[in-house]
């Protein structure tokens, strides 16, 4: 990364992956990871771990503003959770943090689907 | 009842996100389109279940060397404001409304997957060297 620039990159990179965080509550480390590798010229593993650390204040600030807005439900955060972890551990395990072509491209025809069907 | 279908979508988001395809994105349209759960709930919950997973999986990076915080605060400050930001804005849309820009999200983040996909697919038949 080179000075001023770089880091300037950085800063817009990151409100970008900010905002979208707050607006839609979740997807800023998918826009975080590849600005990581290529304004922050960073090895994809390093990638992924690092932007774990950066989304990590940042989801905890737009969490906070739910929480104000009202938007907590006791039942739904400990079910949740839960899974969320055990699921998380079982992932990580099943395939480390490279994912095959055909898995992604499998599974980005699933969300594609969710999305237009969550539009109309 | 409810509980373990909470529960199930959570482990379900939980392990894609694990594989590193869609993290969060893919438990807020499991919950509200299987679970009837409403959208600003959705990415509330996301968002909190997301902290307890963040600081578990750290531990472990951590621990492998694969922190780089070089630099990393440019980037978190200016995120951290806008997201709150962004989050405040949002309270006051209507949960229609947000579920349709999350739905144009959603598919924006897809096609960006599908060309990942199709490149490490393309570099998968280049590294068998045209067997």
């Amino acid at each position: 990364m080179k000075g001023t620039k770089g880091k300037l990159s950085l800063g817009a990179a990151g409100c970008a992956a900010g905002a979208v965080n707050g607006i839609f509550g979740g997807g800023g480390g998918m826009i975080v990871v590849p600005l990581l590798t290529s304004v922050g010229q960073k090895p994809p593993l390093v990638a992924h771990a690092t932007a774990i650390l950066v989304i990590l204040p940042v989801s905890l600030a737009s969490a906070i503003v739910y929480l104000v807005g009202g938007w907590f439900d006791a039942e739904l955060f400990v079910a949740v959770s839960i899974g969320v972890v055990l699921g998380g551990a079982a992932g990580a395990k099943l395939l480390g943090s490279i994912t095959p072509a055909a898995a992604t491209v499998a599974f980005a025809a699933v969300m594609f689907a969710a999305g237009v069907r969550m539009m109309f | 009842m409810r509980f373990l279908l909470y529960l199930l979508a959570g482990l379900a988001g939980g392990i894609l996100g694990g594989m590193g395809m869609g993290g969060g994105t893919v438990l807020i349209p499991i919950l509200t389109m299987f679970c009837g759960v409403p959208q600003h709930l959705a990415q509330s919950v996301n968002l909190l279940s997301f902290l307890p997973m963040a600081a578990v999986s750290l531990r472990v990076h951590a621990g492998n060397g694969l922190l780089d915080t070089k630099n990393i605060l440019w980037m978190i400050v200016p995120a951290t404001l806008l997201s709150a930001l962004g989050g405040i804005l949002v309270q006051g849309v209507a949960a229609g409304t947000l579920r349709v820009g999350f739905g144009a999200f959603l598919c924006l983040l897809s096609v960006y997957q599908f060309y990942t996909g199709i490149r490490a697919a393309a570099q998968e038949r280049k590294g068998k060297g045209g067997g």
